[in-house]
């Protein structure tokens, strides 16, 4: 019996976010609040090797309230419990506050039940620095893997793993001690229909809620703003490129005027070889 | 082993999460099945919802829930190629509670809605399709929807799936609807600074204003054209038969460009930015086309019974009346021991058409047709009006009785005359 | 610890195969910018086994001094491993800052070190600035999915830390006669004392595309329609001599492997040219390419944000003007091999 915790997180979808031009601020409500897309594979993986060698699959995430949402949609997808850590005084942590908060929960939730194994995704679409997950791991003191792409092995029974690390040209085969904790990648799974039983499950299902006083022997200072070294200073919209020049006439003449342009800078052409 | 539930309500739109409150308010064990991501994540409506048939269901629901601005003033406008002919009533007694009207954005509202049955105890899924009935024994005992394991059972399903509603099709409630039994509406959502709709509309606070636009905007095809206030932004739309449409081989984007783009319009729109483009159906064939809405362990309520009036364009309330309506009958059939059978909810199509409901759909049963065949009204008679109104308002020197005379002349020879005041009758008496 | 102890700006040195990862020797030119504008040395810091030589490379491309660790522990890259290094250097020498580049590596170690020296870290910066004075690290970087950029800060910790992205910083041109200090350090780490092996190394031999190296890169988007729509990409590519590139939506949409990606969440190229074909020009695809030689655009809607990013830009249907482009090509190459010599 394994038990996993996939960490998860609401954000806001930035594919189709506006971003209010005068104060640079992101209009939250053009952009609906999901489940981070990484983290649907962190769940999905846990609950994969749920089936593979049978346990509980549990998710935590720090969040506001309405992040309830996105426990629901783990349960969707077949996680067995959800728990939220909410209270002001998580509001503004950097990664740094964040893997603390994180940490302080994880902790509480393993003397619910031992935990064995924990997966985050790779990153956030909000935060996007995939460092929230080897802070965890140093935190708790326990082995990060990131750029997980495969999970060859899980052996309880004799405290090891077995994963294949993604690699800029290939991948390395890892051993690892038990527990540990995985970054995961995207390509890790593909995330299947929920089969309706699921659903059902996640509508009626309710988390558990702790704020920072159900935690316990925290250090109010590491929490938040206040316990983030790092402060964004100032935002600006990325500068908008020049332009260059629009090529005039019929296609067939737009085409020998490209063709001039670019023989004209034949040292361009200097090719390595192609595919 | 399938779940069995008491009711499963197919649709969370007005009409679905009317129902599904109602019951599970009363105690009943209901399930509501929405397709969307989100209730009212693909919902569209002009924007107009009705205080009254809410405010039966949740009492001062206002107070709580996401509405934009409550109406103080409608406007209608006969609008010609470069003129319009405006009535319009503004009425402070509609800026009190309980207030009269409010537009509302779908999106947001749905949700609310929905939520507020979730906390009577309905349960709610979302991103699952009902793919059609389970039917046994000529009765409905269930809904398959497009997940694995993904049958379903219940004592009564209840199909608020909209206008298409090919569930109730599928049951052979109604065959596929023709085009002139069908409106095609397309509306935007411009964002627009809140001061400047308080501006352009002369508005107080949230108060908000109706355009209801007829004539030159439908080019000719029967529809209308609105536009309405939101809080920060304007929803304006065109809705023409689909059959109008397809014999003037109009796409209806393109009457949408036309009315953004018309003199009159242009300025209440000028600046906006564009959130949102959506396009739905709207059932129009009224009372004339309303399908069985009855059968063994299913009820059809809201525009998958076709329940809209598309003169007065109320359909929201509708739903919602049916939806409560079904509830009720449900509930009581619950009561009586639970006979679930097409005779044992007959009880909702007798009080649907003894209610307001049947009433103004019977009322207006012949007007959609009747305006479809006569295109006059958009044609001829609206521009006259403008004449009209444009000769007897341009101050030139000349004494109004030779005005009106003109005007009078302009209505054209005896025998058009006395057609005009024919279809006007007849305008009338439809209508009345 | 008080801040005005630590001094100096740190790389840390990523190994590939059996030299320095261009990135490294980027940030060691960004690195020198940076030392410069302080008055610090610039610090290299090196971890492998037998690695002493790349000391040298990395003072050609600029450091003052590197600091080696160098063990047979230390032969495959291990987060505990090399993270122990790292904490071990930046507690005896107390660097100010302390960058790495954005690779699975460089994110892996600096999130890691950065837990432990509970200072902060920004990811993925693409601009980097110092204020002389106060020594304080500007880190920018692109947020909500590119739509901002972001300066970072990190006033009350050191070393302040970041991991920049590749390709996005210019290496200085290396000096043979450079000279610097190379401090070779001991840490002895115990193979028991690790929790974790690496089993087994897989290098990528079939994955040819190479899309960072490529010189010039043809690239296409969702306005080629289809997977189809790719083939006469594919030939352009073959008659021209280019690489293949895509953006995400076409990449999502299964015409192309993701290999090919080209942006923020796909790779950034710097080719000599690069064509973009049916790609609207989403900012987070820009900023994988905006950096190319010459850039040329073809789409059919003259309003596409990519005629503001392009050289040149032709505006018309890819499935007409490629064709003739490539006839054009074909045409312009015959000639010239028929002289002996290839454009
Ligand atoms: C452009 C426009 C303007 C309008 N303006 C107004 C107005 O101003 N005021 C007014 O009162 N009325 C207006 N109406 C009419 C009003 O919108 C409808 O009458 C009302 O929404 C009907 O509610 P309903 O619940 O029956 O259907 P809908 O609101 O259409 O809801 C049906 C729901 O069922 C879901 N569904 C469908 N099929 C399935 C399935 N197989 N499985 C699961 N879920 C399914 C849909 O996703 C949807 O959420 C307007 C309509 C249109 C199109
Ligand atoms: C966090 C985040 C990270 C992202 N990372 C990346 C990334 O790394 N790389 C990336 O590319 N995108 C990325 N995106 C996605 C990016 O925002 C855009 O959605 C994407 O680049 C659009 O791809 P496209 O230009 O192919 O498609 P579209 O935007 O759909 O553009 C298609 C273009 O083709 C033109 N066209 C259509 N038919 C023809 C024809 N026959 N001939 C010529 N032109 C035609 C159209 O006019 C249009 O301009 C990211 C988004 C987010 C939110
Ligand atoms: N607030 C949070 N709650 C739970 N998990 C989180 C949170 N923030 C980040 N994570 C996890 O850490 C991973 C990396 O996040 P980030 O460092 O923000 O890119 C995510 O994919 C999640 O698995």
């Amino acid at each position: 019996m394994l038990h996993i915790v996939a960490c998860i997180k609401q954000v806001p979808d930035t594919k189709i976010i506006k971003m209010n031009p005068k104060t640079n601020t992101m209009d939250r409500s053009s952009a609906p609040a999901i489940l981070n897309p990484y983290d649907a594979h962190a769940v999905e993986e846990a609950v994969r090797l749920k089936a593979r060698y049978g346990g509980i699959v549990s998710v935590v995430t720090m969040g506001p309230p309405p992040a309830v949402k996105a426990i629901k949609k783990c349960i969707e997808i077949g996680a067995d419990e959800g728990y939220m850590i909410t209270d002001r005084a998580f509001a503004g942590a950097d990664t740094l506050a964040t893997s603390y908060a994180l940490t302080k929960a994880l902790e509480k939730i393993a003397k619910i039940r031992p935990i064995d194994l924990i997966i985050c995704g790779k990153m956030t679409i909000d935060g996007d620095t995939g460092q929230v997950g080897p802070g965890i791991a140093r935190r708790l003191d326990i082995p990060p893997l990131t750029n997980v792409k495969k999970v060859v092995e899980i052996n309880k029974a004799e405290g090891f793993a077995v994963i294949h690390r993604k690699l800029e040209d290939g991948h390395e085969v890892i051993q690892s001690s038990l527990p540990c904790l995985f970054s995961v990648e995207k390509d890790i799974n593909e995330i299947p229909y929920s089969p309706l039983p699921n659903m059902l499950k996640a509508a009626r299902y309710q988390p558990h809620i702790w704020s920072v006083d159900d935690l316990e022997e925290v250090d109010r200072t590491l929490l938040g703003l206040k316990g983030s070294p790092t402060i964004v200073s100032k935002v600006w919209p990325p500068e908008k490129p020049k332009g260059g020049e629009q090529l005039q006439g019929t296609p067939a003449e737009q085409v020998d005027r490209l063709l001039e342009i670019l023989l004209t800078k034949k040292e361009l052409f200097a090719v390595k070889g192609g595919e | 082993m399938a779940e069995k539930f008491d009711v499963i309500v197919v649709g969370a739109g007005p009409a679905g999460t009317a129902c599904a409150y109602t019951l599970a308010k009363a105690g009943v064990n209901v399930l509501l099945i929405e397709r969307g991501e989100y209730p009212g994540s693909k919902n569209v409506m002009g924007g107009v919802l009705y205080r009254k048939m809410m405010d039966d269901i949740i009492p001062e629901f206002y107070k709580e829930a996401p509405v934009e601005r409550h109406i103080v003033e409608q406007r209608f406008m006969m609008l010609d190629q470069e003129s319009a002919v405006t009535f319009s009533y503004k009425g402070l007694e509609w800026d009190q509670e309980p207030y009269n009207n409010f537009t509302v954005l779908r999106a947001k509202f749905d949700q609310w809605f929905a939520d507020q049955a979730v906390k009577q105890g309905a349960l709610l899924i979302n991103e699952t399709v009902v793919r059609e009935c389970i039917v046994e024994n000529g009765k409905v005992v269930g809904v398959r929807t497009d997940r694995p394991e993904g049958d379903l059972y219940a004592d009564v399903v209840v199909l608020a799936d909209g206008v298409n509603s090919l569930l109730a099709k599928s049951l052979g409630f109604h065959k596929e609807f023709r085009p002139d039994e069908v409106a095609l509406a397309v509306m935007e959502v411009l964002k627009l600074d809140k001061k400047i709709i308080e501006d352009r509309f002369s508005l107080e606070g949230n108060q908000g204003c109706t355009f209801e636009i007829f004539g030159d905007s439908t080019k000719g095809v029967l529809g209308t054209a609105w536009l309405y206030t939101n809080k920060d932004s304007v929803n304006i739309g065109v809705g023409a038969m689909l059959s109008g449409l397809i014999k003037h081989k109009m796409k209806p984007y393109e009457l949408l460009d036309y009315v953004k783009n018309h003199p009159v319009l242009r300025p209440y729109i000028q600046g906006c930015e564009q959130q949102e483009y959506l396009a739905h159906l709207i059932p129009e064939g009224g009372y004339h086309s309303m399908p069985r809405v009855v059968g063994n362990g299913v009820i059809v309520v809201g525009d998958a019974a076709q329940l809209v009036n598309a003169i007065h364009r109320e359909g929201s309330n509708m739903a919602m009346a049916s939806g409560v309506m079904a509830a009720d009958t449900i509930i009581q059939a619950r009561e009586l021991g639970g006979d679930f059978s097409e005779r044992g909810l007959d009880n909702y199509r007798v009080n649907l058409l003894n209610s307001f409901v049947g009433q103004d759909l019977k009322k207006y049963k012949d007007a959609t047709h009747h305006f479809e065949k006569f295109p006059h009204y958009f044609d001829k008679y609206i521009p006259m009006m403008n004449r009209a109104a444009s000769q007897m308002f341009t101050i030139d020197g000349t004494p109004k009785r030779e005005k009106q005379k003109k005007i009078w002349n302009d209505l054209g020879s005896a025998g058009e005359k006395f057609r005009m005041a024919r279809d006007l009758f007849q305008a009338w008496r439809v209508m009345k | 610890m008080a801040i005005q102890d630590h001094r100096g700006v740190w790389v840390f040195l990523e190994r590939k195969e059996d030299t320095i990862a261009p990135v490294s020797l980027e940030l060691l030119g960004a690195g020198r910018k940076l030392a410069d504008k302080r008055g610090v040395p610039l610090g290299g810091i090196v971890i492998g086994h037998k690695v002493k030589p790349l000391a040298q490379i990395a003072v050609e491309y600029g450091a003052d001094v590197v600091y080696v660790y160098d063990d047979p522990i230390f032969e495959n890259y291990r987060t505990e491993s090399f993270m122990k290094a790292v904490i071990h250097a930046c507690e005896k020498h107390k660097p100010e800052i302390f960058l790495y580049g954005a690779t699975s590596t460089g994110k892996d170690l600096a999130s890691a070190v950065a837990t432990d020296l509970e200072t902060g870290l920004t990811a993925d910066t693409t601009m980097l600035d110092v204020d002389s004075e106060t020594g304080l690290l500007e880190a920018s970087r692109p947020a909500f999915g590119g739509n901002i950029m972001a300066t970072i800060l990190c006033k009350k910790h050191r070393p302040q830390m970041a991991t920049v992205r590749p390709k996005v910083m210019k290496a200085l041109d290396p000096e043979k006669k450079r000279r610097g200090e190379v401090i070779v350090e001991t840490l002895k780490v115990k193979e028991e004392d690790l929790r974790t092996k690496v089993l087994e190394i897989v290098r990528d031999t079939t994955k040819k595309v190479k899309i960072d190296e490529a010189d010039i890169i043809v690239a296409g988007g969702k306005g080629l329609g289809s997977k189809e729509g790719f083939d006469i990409l594919h030939r352009f590519a073959s008659v021209i001599g280019a690489t293949v590139g895509a953006s995400r939506d076409a990449v999502e949409a299964g015409w192309i492997d993701h290999h090919h990606q080209v942006g923020q969440t796909g790779v950034t190229v710097t080719p000599k040219i690069y064509f973009a074909i049916g790609i609207s020009g989403a900012i987070q695809h820009l900023v994988g390419m905006q950096n190319s030689g010459l850039i040329i655009a073809i789409n059919k809607d003259p309003e596409a944000p990519i005629f503001q990013a392009c050289h040149y830009g032709i505006v018309g249907d890819a499935f007409e003007i490629v064709p003739m482009l490539m006839e054009a090509f074909q045409n312009a190459l015959d000639k010239e091999v028929q002289y002996g010599g290839k454009i």
